[in-house]
């Protein structure tokens, strides 16, 4: 079928001001991902894809203009972790900010600096990201690998001393970034990596991750709080044989968040676990989009999104779990819940399945409603004041999110920030 | 254990080859396959006004009628087919169809049951629905009371008969074939047809709306339970001929009534189409149970020939408390399309939907419903079981949507899926749509094969493969088929064992 005029004059609307780089290892790939994206042009919120969130700040020309939040009431996010930061300002690399990129077990680079020499990353700029336009397109990862301006290429080679830090710090109301960084860990080694901040006004990231057969790669992130921002992410992953991949998202407020994960367990017995929490009082939409294959025999991949919403907020959930012809014995598990605090939030859900092996267990739940009234009156019936008991049971409810951070001193920063996020919300 | 020569499904422990070769004996064994020779009535061939204009004056209809029609056929020309469900068949050539087959001995509509073509009577004999005013159900012979069922049969694009009319008419109901209802009761006819269902709502409903040529029509008065289970019979029997039937139910206030449909076609190569609206309104404190046994000529285990099966189907809650629960078990045709939905729009009203939708070899089934809560505390319930075996694709497609004023309001959805063999399919794509703080939305969904603990543990019992099987998968249907009136229910749980007899693996 021919492209909709609107989509192909809205793609060369937006890319008019962008340009590939002239030289270095990722020009092809960067062509290759511009000739994806002129068959596909800009998503629209007549797509079935994004059906429940409209695309079209992500997709227009230019940013619509976003303060950054002084967040003077908040410690910066994983401050007691011990770390290596690489700092990014508005997309654009700190590196009198950030630490020295060496690390024992883990080699380090930027994008911005590739050079015309043979790099690892080559063969995965732009792979996973190909690989994940099918069934579904995903113009703005194609978009996002033709013109991201930086990124980390980072490469575990055994397990590595400490966890890798990204901050993206927002500082210019009108800043546009794109980054995007790569991710291997070879056979048998062990990464974490840290997101954390708001990045930009308008932020388009892609994450690669390749985790190669007994490989380990945890990934917890936070979303900056600042009311205007908009984000759109993906993580394409694949995972070989005896793998895992674990990753973590919180997002607090911000006017537009749509994070995509892609997951491909190519290799038996895999395991996959993606999990979010978002909390939003106000105009702020977070939408986790989710594509689970499963191609590997006796995987097992886990998915739990919840969502705490109120005055205005939307919450979408879109998974789906893909299970392909022989990929026996999968265990698939998905749940997405919100809890709307009030008569103006809004979920919107669409959870699927698809399956052509048949001897698997896969099971999806979604559940929305108000907090228990019960709950609610036992707690106070035992001293605990209103606030307080709502603030305990939506902190209770939001619990079987956090517990897929396997690290406690990670799942404790998360849950701190949790905290203090509903204590300054906690009013109507 | 070998390979199957035919198709390469792999026996897996627990599955004896016996087991396979019975489903794949199985895939030939369609019951009502059989054509009745009979002279009929074509209307030319292709789809045209002169056509609409043609059917309409078949039926007799008042200019009203053929003007609706030829809107919704205008309409048509300028909607596109829709391609969203998961579902993959040749592209349909709507002129390469006949939109009017009649049996000539109906040329002159018969005045009562006794003057009906034998021919047609011996086809419901066949069918085993007697067109007799005596009907003695399956299974309740024994009973004091045998319990009286009414039926209008319609035979490719018209009724044959309605029996019990005048009886119905005692109790003030209407039951009538639509096309009488049209020149009968032009009122009634008027003010609902097309009110739940507009003529443009999608590209099937429309294509309907313009050739539509038979169908029932149901009208139950205040206060009024319907003394017997009213009941429509579908046969599609000529060759290239597409069936366009319309149903309309209206429940007014505080009546009641159960309405059953069935519906057989004859074995054949080509494939035919089916395309059908239902439409219910239902008023203050009534309620109307819709029970479905689709069993159309699925197509060979090659996926040969088989209806193309698409249906809209829509009941509107207008009243309060009222209350519609659809039921369908869901065996036949080659591609099933079909969401029975309900607009939940009065206060307090209820919506249940229950299915079961087994695919086996090539045929295909996106099915499922739509909850629309629009009045304040509805309820709804979905209970879907899909069952898929041999090569074939089953997906249940559904919508639950809480709109910001239906306050209070309640669902809940369960969808499950088995899967037997490893070369089917089994999907589920459900929307949720939360509008409101104070609805509660459940949903949950599980796919999964048949479990081998169970089996294992009725063969213990001396129980035979064969039997096993039976058991675990009517237990696995058991909550839809307790939701049938009892007589569909005899006949769904034969059909559920006759399509998966032994098929699990």
């Amino acid at each position: 079928m021919a492209l909709p005029q609107a989509k192909t004059d809205a793609l060369e609307a937006r890319i008019a001001g962008l340009s590939l780089p002239a030289a270095g290892w990722s020009v092809p790939a960067r062509k290759e991902a511009l000739a994806r994206l002129s068959g596909m042009g800009m998503p629209a919120k007549r797509d079935e894809y994004w059906r429940y969130t409209d695309p079209s700040s992500l997709t227009a020309v230019s940013p619509k203009a976003a303060a950054p939040l002084e967040a003077a009431d908040e410690a910066p996010a994983f401050d007691g972790i011990d770390r290596l930061t690489l700092v990014f300002v508005d997309g654009v690399f700190d590196a009198a900010a950030s630490d020295d990129p060496a690390l024992a077990g883990v080699e380090i680079s930027r994008l911005a600096e590739a050079g015309p020499d043979i790099h690892w990353a080559r063969d995965l700029y732009g792979v996973l990201e190909a690989r994940g336009q099918s069934p579904v397109q995903r113009p703005l990862s194609a978009l996002n690998t033709a013109f991201a301006s930086d990124g980390i290429l980072i490469r575990a080679t055994a397990k590595a001393a400490k966890p890798v830090s990204l901050v993206y710090v927002h500082k210019s109301d009108t800043s546009d970034a794109i980054l995007h960084h790569c991710i291997k860990v070879d056979a048998g080694a062990e990464l974490t990596v840290l997101e954390s901040g708001p990045a930009a006004a308008r932020f388009n990231k892609v994450m690669e991750v390749d985790v190669a057969e007994g490989g380990r790669f945890h990934h917890i992130r936070t979303q900056g709080r600042d009311h205007d921002r908009r984000a759109v992410t993906h993580i394409f992953a694949r995972l070989a044989a005896e793998s895992l991949f674990k990753s973590f998202t919180l997002t607090a407020n911000g006017r537009l968040t749509r994070n995509e994960a892609v997951l491909e367990l190519l290799g038996d017995d895999a395991v996959a676990h993606v999990a979010g929490a978002a909390v939003g009082d106000g105009d702020f939409l977070h939408d986790d989009t989710v594509f689970i294959t499963h191609q590997g025999e006796r995987c097992e991949s886990r998915q739990v999104f919840k969502k705490v919403l109120k005055n205005g907020a939307v919450g979408v959930f879109q998974g789906k779990i893909l299970v392909k012809p022989g990929a026996q014995k999968t265990d698939g598990y998905q749940i997405s819940q919100s809890l709307l605090l009030d008569d103006d939030s809004q979920f919107l859900a669409k959870p699927e399945l698809e399956i052509y092996a048949d001897d698997v267990q896969c099971s999806h739940g979604s559940t929305s409603g108000a907090i228990d009234e019960t709950a609610l009156f036992y707690l106070r019936s035992r001293g605990v004041p209103m606030r307080e008991a709502q603030a305990l049971l939506v902190l209770a409810f939001l619990a079987e999110a956090i517990r897929e951070i396997e690290d406690e001193a990670l799942a404790d920063d998360i849950r701190s920030r949790m905290e203090g996020w509903l204590n300054r919300h906690k009013g109507a | 254990m070998t390979a199957m020569p035919q198709l390469e499904i792999e026996v897996r422990d627990g599955v004896d080859r016996e087991t396979i070769e019975t489903v794949q004996a199985m895939a030939g064994k369609y019951k009502y396959g059989w054509e009745t020779e009979i002279e009929m009535d074509f209307a030319p061939k292709g789809l045209n006004e002169d056509i609409v204009r043609l059917i309409s004056a078949k039926n007799d209809e008042p200019e009203w009628m053929l003007e609706w029609r030829l809107a919704a056929y205008r309409r048509w020309l300028e909607m596109r087919e829709p391609d969203w469900a998961m579902i993959d068949y040749p592209q349909i050539d709507y002129q390469d169809i006949y939109y009017y087959a009649k049996p000539k001995s109906m040329e002159t509509k018969p005045k009562s049951l006794d003057e009906v073509d034998p021919k047609l009577l011996a086809t419901y004999e066949k069918l085993g629905i007697p067109l007799k005013e005596q009907m003695l159900l399956a299974g309740v012979e024994g009973a004091d009371e045998p319990r009286k069922v009414a039926v209008d049969a319609v035979f490719d694009s018209v009724s044959v008969g309605t029996t019990f009319q005048a009886e119905l008419a005692k109790a003030g109901v209407i039951f009538c074939s639509i096309s009488e209802a049209v020149r009968e009761h032009p009122g009634l006819v008027k003010r609902y047809l097309g009110s739940v269902v507009p003529p443009s709502d999608n590209f099937f409903a429309t294509l309907n709306s313009a050739v539509f040529s038979d169908g029932s029509f149901v009208y139950i008065p205040e206060g009024v339970r319907c003394p017997m289970e009213l009941s429509t019979y579908f046969r599609i029997n000529a060759e290239n001929t597409g069936q366009f039937e319309r149903t309309l139910i209206v429940a007014e206030k505080g009546s009641y009534v159960s309405y059953l449909e069935g519906c057989t076609a004859p074995k054949r190569d080509t494939n035919q189409l089916h395309a059908a609206v239902v439409e219910i309104v239902i008023l203050d404190d009534a309620e109307v149970k819709y029970s479905t046994v689709q069993n159309w000529y699925p197509g060979d285990e090659n996926g040969k020939g088989g209806i193309y099966n698409f249906v809209t189907k829509r009941a509107d809650c207008r009243g309060d408390r009222s209350k519609v629960m659809w039921t369908q078990v869901e065996t036949g045709s080659a591609i099933t399309w079909k969401y029975p939905s309900c607009i939940l729009r009065g206060d307090d009203s209820q919506g249940e939907f229950y299915s079961i939708a087994i695919a086996n070899n090539a045929q295909q089934a996106d099915t499922g419903t739509k909850m629309i809560h629009l009045g304040k505390r509805t309820k709804s319930r979905i209970v879907s079981k899909g069952i898929s075996a041999g090569r074939a694709q089953n997906t249940y497609r559904g919508l639950v949507t809480m709109h910001p004023k239906a306050k209070e309001s309640r669902n809940y959805t369960q969808c499950d899926s088995l899967l037997i063999g490893d070369k089917c399919g089994a999907h589920t794509v459900p929307y949720i749509e939360v509008k409101n703080n104070s609805s509660r939305v459940e949903h949950e969904a599980t796919t999964s094969k048949v479990d081998d603990d169970q089996l294992f543990y009725c063969r213990s019992r001396g129980m035979d493969e064969e039997e096993a099987v039976a058991l675990v998968v009517n237990g696995f249907c058991k909550e839809v088929l307790q939701a049938l009136p009892m007589e569909f229910a005899m006949e769904a749980q034969a059909l559920v064992a006759i399509s998966l007899e032994g098929s699990v693996g």
